[in-house]
């Protein structure tokens, strides 16, 4: 049920350095660069990832954000032209080394994209094709309980428990979104990377996917992706404020809403320029 | 004062949206008349060759009851049929059947009995032993020359005697099922389709084997694997052409590649499949790499993303995603060599064979191979055969089609 509530925004979580105490974190980005050919998309970019936490990026469109989602489970490996210079370490394991096995890290480090995109196949083998091609489940019974858990997880599973063979493309968009999400929770991951994940949906949907994302936080390291600094300030624990390939301020949420300490980043958050 | 007319409003403006008018009328015209050309010429041609056509699966032949009662024939206790008759020959079967004809049709009438009419009658026994201890009536089919005679052109000696027959009920043309069961003859009377039908189906399995897997990889490998360099442009640049290469030339590759590395296949379903397969290949990874790249690049990011392994992501995704393209591509590639002529010219599969081929290297001939060689004979028979051939050949053309058209439609997903 959605309510005013859930719609307007919510006042930041307060959390400061002193209240939380965060060990080490989960994902460690240092002096990281990204290129496109000549063209440098990221600039010396530094920022922790902490488990248990809502990372935010947000910034105007082009300033990299989505494409330092990317660097982050090698997802830029894909276009033949880009190349990351820095460190990223998963827990302190340089994710860029020659030894990592990018389809391991992949399993590890999750993903959500902008526009949902499940497999052309039966909702029940969306969640259960990660599983399967890891090994992680041997017989129909220990997938079914993958199915079940991840389903209920992503808060799906009372909508589509009767019809688990039809296809996954035939929910709605925000089924889809949450299928999606689902399909990355099957694999167990420690991070989840989500590139923009409501903004082909509409507020209602939004809505049920933020109310997931903090539920999940409980579990695993998210990163978000919004153009939405409303939706920043509710999901999110700290937030990171990109603009031209550069990360101008990352800090806690409540902070960089409240009281940034770049003009930039009080420019755009009152919605100067973006 | 005169009033003001708005421009839309003026006799220029309506003269000139009734030449738009009348110039859409043209258009509309022009192309249905196009249309009914093509439809007409269409007709045409299929209606022509239906009517030589049915005239091709039917032949000639003399209603001759033989009593075997009064001859005490026996038939081998074995299920080897060369052996039976064989048999039945040193038994005196052919005389037994030229006994027959010319106590019902006269010596005269004899004589254009075909002498081969009594592998037919062999044939009978072997499907009903039971003839053998009654006897029954068979339809012989006559020599070429009669056969002539009675369609109304050929020797004009022999019409009378083919008139008197025909008006006496013994002379007719009957369906000739065993037009499909035959192969190659130099007596249109004795002519059969299976040799070059088998031909064609050994020829095709050999072209599907090859070029399908190869051309898929190959596309799949130039998709999803290749870099974006000099090199794959110039593949990709040989690849558009080979796909226009005339077809004579592929001939002749097979013939200096092929026949050089296997001397003794020549005429044989495996080498003209192995030259059918070069010029199919080059269709097959067009339409593979066109289906490819319409796959949408979320689904690869969704798998990939859930630590799928690029060969999972190509296997589990997109070819899958592909295939129905795919198979279109293959069907159009499969159509043009299943009516390919001119390269089998060149590695001898145009040579006379009598025995439908049963291996792969075997000799053999193919359908539009048959037509062609029918189609160049002299005796009349040979033109309704032709035509008999060509009906063949499309159905067979359609069966294809038809079932690639249902595994694709089986195969295509939406997303």
């Amino acid at each position: 049920m959605v309510t005013q509530d859930t719609l307007t925004p919510a006042p930041a979580t307060p959390v400061s350095a002193e209240d939380v105490p965060v060990g080490a974190p989960k994902m460690r980005a240092r002096d990281v660069s990204v290129f496109y050919g000549e063209k440098k998309a990221i600039d010396e970019v530094s920022i922790d990832i902490h488990t248990e936490h809502v990372t935010a990026f947000i910034g105007p469109s082009g300033c990299g954000k989505s494409t330092f989602l990317r660097a982050l489970n090698r997802m830029n490996d894909t276009i033949a032209s880009a190349r990351v210079e820095g460190t990223i370490e998963l827990e302190g394991e340089d994710i860029y080394q020659s030894g990592m096995d990018v389809v391991q890290l992949r399993a590890r480090v999750g993903m959500v994209f902008q526009k949902p995109n499940p497999f052309p196949k039966t909702i029940y083998e969306n969640i259960a094709y990660g599983p399967k091609i890891h090994g992680l489940a041997q017989t129909k019974g220990e997938i079914d309980a993958i199915v079940e858990k991840s389903l209920t997880r992503a808060g799906l599973w009372e909508e589509v428990k009767d019809r688990l063979e039809d296809s996954g493309t035939a929910l709605s968009g925000g089924q889809q979104q949450r299928l999606c999400i689902a399909r990355a929770i099957a694999v167990d991951p420690e991070v989840i990377l989500m590139d923009e994940p409501c903004s082909a949906l509409d507020p209602i949907a939004t809505a049920k996917i933020e109310e997931l994302i903090d539920e999940l936080r409980g579990r695993y390291a998210i990163v978000i992706v919004t153009h939405s600094m409303q939706q920043a300030a509710r999901v999110s624990q700290r937030t990171a404020f990109f603009h031209l390939g550069n990360l101008v301020e990352y800090g806690h949420t409540s902070d960089i809403f409240t009281n940034p300490r770049e003009q930039k980043t009080q420019d755009y958050i009152t919605g100067r320029y973006g | 004062m005169s009033e003001v007319i708005a421009p839309t409003r003026t006799p220029a403006f309506e003269a000139r949206l009734k030449k738009r008018y009348a110039a859409e009328k043209r258009f509309k015209a022009l192309g249905l008349g196009a249309v009914g050309f093509a439809v007409a010429v269409l007709l045409f041609l299929l209606g022509t060759m239906f009517a030589n056509g049915i005239g091709g699966f039917q032949r000639t032949v003399f209603e001759v009851p033989i009593d075997f009662s009064r001859v005490g024939l026996s038939v081998p206790d074995t299920d080897n049929d060369s052996v039976i008759i064989r048999s039945l020959q040193s038994q005196g079967l052919p005389e037994i059947v030229q006994f027959a004809a010319e106590e019902t049709l006269g010596a005269e009438g004899a004589a254009q009995v075909n002498s081969q009419a009594w592998r037919d009658v062999a044939a009978q026994i072997i499907a009903d032993p039971t003839i053998i201890r009654r006897g029954a009536t068979f339809e012989l089919p006559t020599s070429e020359d009669l056969a002539s005679a009675f369609a109304g052109d050929g020797k004009r000696d022999l019409q009378p005697l083919a008139r008197d027959l025909a008006e006496r009920g013994l002379l007719v043309d009957a369906l000739d099922w065993g037009f499909m069961q035959r192969s190659d003859a130099t007596d249109p009377q004795l002519a059969g389709i299976w040799g070059a039908l088998m031909g064609s189906i050994l020829t095709m399995i050999v072209t599907l084997l090859l070029a399908f897997p190869v051309g898929v990889l190959a596309a799949l490998y130039l998709e999803e694997y290749a870099p974006r360099n000099r090199w794959t442009d110039l593949i990709e640049v040989s690849i558009n052409n080979l796909a226009a290469v005339p077809s004579i030339i592929f001939g002749l590759l097979g013939l200096a590649v092929f026949l050089t590395i296997f001397p003794g296949y020549r005429s044989a379903p495996i080498i003209g499949g192995m030259t059918l397969a070069l010029m199919t290949m080059p269709v097959i990874v067009i339409s593979g790499r066109n289906a490819i790249k319409a796959v949408p690049p979320s689904i690869r990011d969704g798998a990939l993303a859930i630590g799928a392994s690029p060969v999972q992501v190509v296997f589990h995704h997109v070819l899958p995603l592909a295939l129905p393209g795919i198979l279109t591509g293959t069907i159009i590639g499969m159509a043009r060599a299943l009516g390919e002529t001119a390269p089998l010219l060149l590695i001898g599969m145009r040579a006379f064979v009598s025995t439908p081929p049963s291996t792969f290297t075997d000799n053999a001939t193919v359908l539009p191979m048959q037509i062609f060689l029918w189609s160049d004979q002299i005796d009349r028979g040979f033109v309704e055969r032709t035509s008999a051939a060509i009906i063949v050949l499309l159905v067979f053309l359609l069966l294809m089609n038809g079932l690639a058209i249902y595994l694709r439609n089986r195969f295509e997903k939406k997303w």
